[in-house]
């Protein structure tokens, strides 16, 4: 229990503390998780609805259907589980706690993106099998646009969630505010899938795609780290 | 003190205005595109005065979240606003431009869908702003934080498709028959655009000095 304050691994101890948390609650009822994962299902459906003609998707189009699912998902599961901490009103506790607030934040980014990957894994096999699209030709690259392409939107989400939590008109004011700054995620997300399905000779793209995901992931947990002290205090 | 220049300002881009389009009819034709080119001269300062609003606000936004001094809130909201406006006019005078130029209305390119990015962030940051409530400086300063730093990865990521869009070679190769309009434009729209900021972060300052006033004056009324 001797963790010098603003040591490393005193941080780390705060960010584990916060996941396990998170995930003790979500255990007893999974209600974020069967929620959000029905969410993304219907939102794949009705993309189905709306672009499939005479029985056949226009090319091109699964990577875009499964990147949008993922961001209007994980503005849904950002949104529902800063609700849970407004209602507890367990965010100011959580800041009072004498730890290192980024520790804060990188526990709750943690938790969104477990969320947010464990609905991918059930949101992509669904895209393939609907759109007949392969992700699987690279998994390695797909794995990585994935993981890269969630984690910085969950950067930048998890911040602004934060940050909005006591605010009026959080609901529509997150989703204002969260997809013009993470546009860049998105394009380089579904360009990098994109070059994925078009098969070998496109892979050196995505691996493109995948370094600027890397990049912009760097950057905007950065910025994050910098500016959650000030975001989230009255 | 320094607020009172507005009124120099403003009136110096006023005469700069009413002269400029004697310059932009003296320049040359563009080889290809001819009289439609002529929008250029508007076009493109606007743009640079945009993305210079657009970094204003970023860095009043970061120096009061680091120093939470009102006059750099101030300040920001003032450059968030014309970020809009300017980005507006790019918006208005390209579309313009590219059905004449190019033939379609819009172009998913570079410069295009940056700046539309751009312009609707600022507008996220004077809706937060307007509607977010209390304590909402230090969350639109956040926005514009990000905003800013998301200007050269919107760029980035789009340039990596084709574009259409003229490479950002032109202004150093300008013919140099055309560059007493250009430069003439340019300097007419960041004298423009220095004169709106100060009026406006004058007007931030009068607000608040009212608010002062209407506070000492209740609480005046009550100890009576």
């Amino acid at each position: 229990m001797a963790d010098a304050p603003g040591s490393l691994s005193s941080f780390a101890r705060v960010a584990a503390a916060i996941v396990r948390k998170d995930a003790a609650i979500e255990m007893r009822g999974r209600e974020l998780v069967y929620t959000t994962l029905f969410f993304a299902v219907a939102c794949v459906l009705v993309f189905s609805f709306g672009l499939v003609e005479q029985g056949r998707a226009p090319r091109g189009v699964s990577a875009g259907i499964l990147w949008i699912a993922i961001a209007f998902s994980g503005t849904l599961a950002l949104g529902r589980t800063f609700d849970r901490e407004r209602t507890s009103a367990t965010l100011p506790v959580l800041l009072l706690a004498p730890a290192d607030r980024p520790a804060v934040y990188v526990g709750k980014l943690a938790g969104i993106v477990a969320l947010m990957l464990t609905v991918e894994v059930a949101v992509v096999p669904l895209v393939s099998l609907f759109f007949g699209a392969p992700f699987w030709q690279a998994p390695f690259h797909f794995a990585g646009l994935l993981l890269t392409g969630t984690v910085g939107f969950a950067a930048v989400g998890t911040l602004f969630a934060a940050m909005l939590v006591g605010t009026r008109g959080r609901d529509v004011l997150l989703p204002i505010l969260l997809y013009p700054i993470t546009v860049p995620v998105i394009i380089a997300g579904v360009r990098g899938t994109a070059a994925v399905l078009e098969g070998a000779d496109a892979l050196p793209m995505a691996r493109a795609w995948l370094a600027m995901l890397g990049f912009f992931d760097v950057v905007f947990v950065t910025l994050a780290l910098w500016t959650f002290e000030s975001a989230v205090t009255e | 003190m320094t607020r009172r220049l507005f009124a120099p300002m403003l009136a110096v881009a006023a005469v700069m205005f009413a002269i400029a389009p004697v310059l932009i009819a003296r320049a040359p034709y563009e080889s290809t595109m001819g009289l439609v080119q002529k929008i250029f001269y508007f076009h493109v300062p606007a743009g640079i005065v945009m993305f210079a609003a657009a970094l204003v606000c970023g860095i009043s936004s970061a120096l009061f979240l680091a120093r939470g001094r009102l006059e750099h809130d101030r300040r920001a909201l003032a450059a968030g606003e014309l970020t809009v406006i300017f980005g507006t006019i790019m918006l208005v005078t390209g579309p313009l431009w590219a059905r004449k130029a190019w033939g379609v209305w819009w172009q998913w390119e570079a410069r295009l869908t940056s700046t539309l990015v751009l312009t609707l962030i600022f507008v996220a940051y004077l809706l937060l702003r307007r509607y977010g409530g209390p304590g909402s400086e230090r969350l639109g300063a956040v926005l514009a934080v990000f905003g800013m730093v998301n200007v050269p990865f919107v760029y980035w990521s789009v340039n990596v498709w084709r574009t259409m869009h003229p490479r950002t070679t032109v202004v150093p190769t300008l013919d140099p028959s055309m560059r007493p309009a250009f430069w003439w434009c340019m300097v007419a729209f960041f004298v423009l655009f220095g004169g709106l900021l100060t009026l406006r972060v004058r007007l931030e300052e009068q607000r608040a000095a009212l608010d002062r006033l209407w506070l000492a004056r209740e609480e005046a009324e009550v100890r009576s």
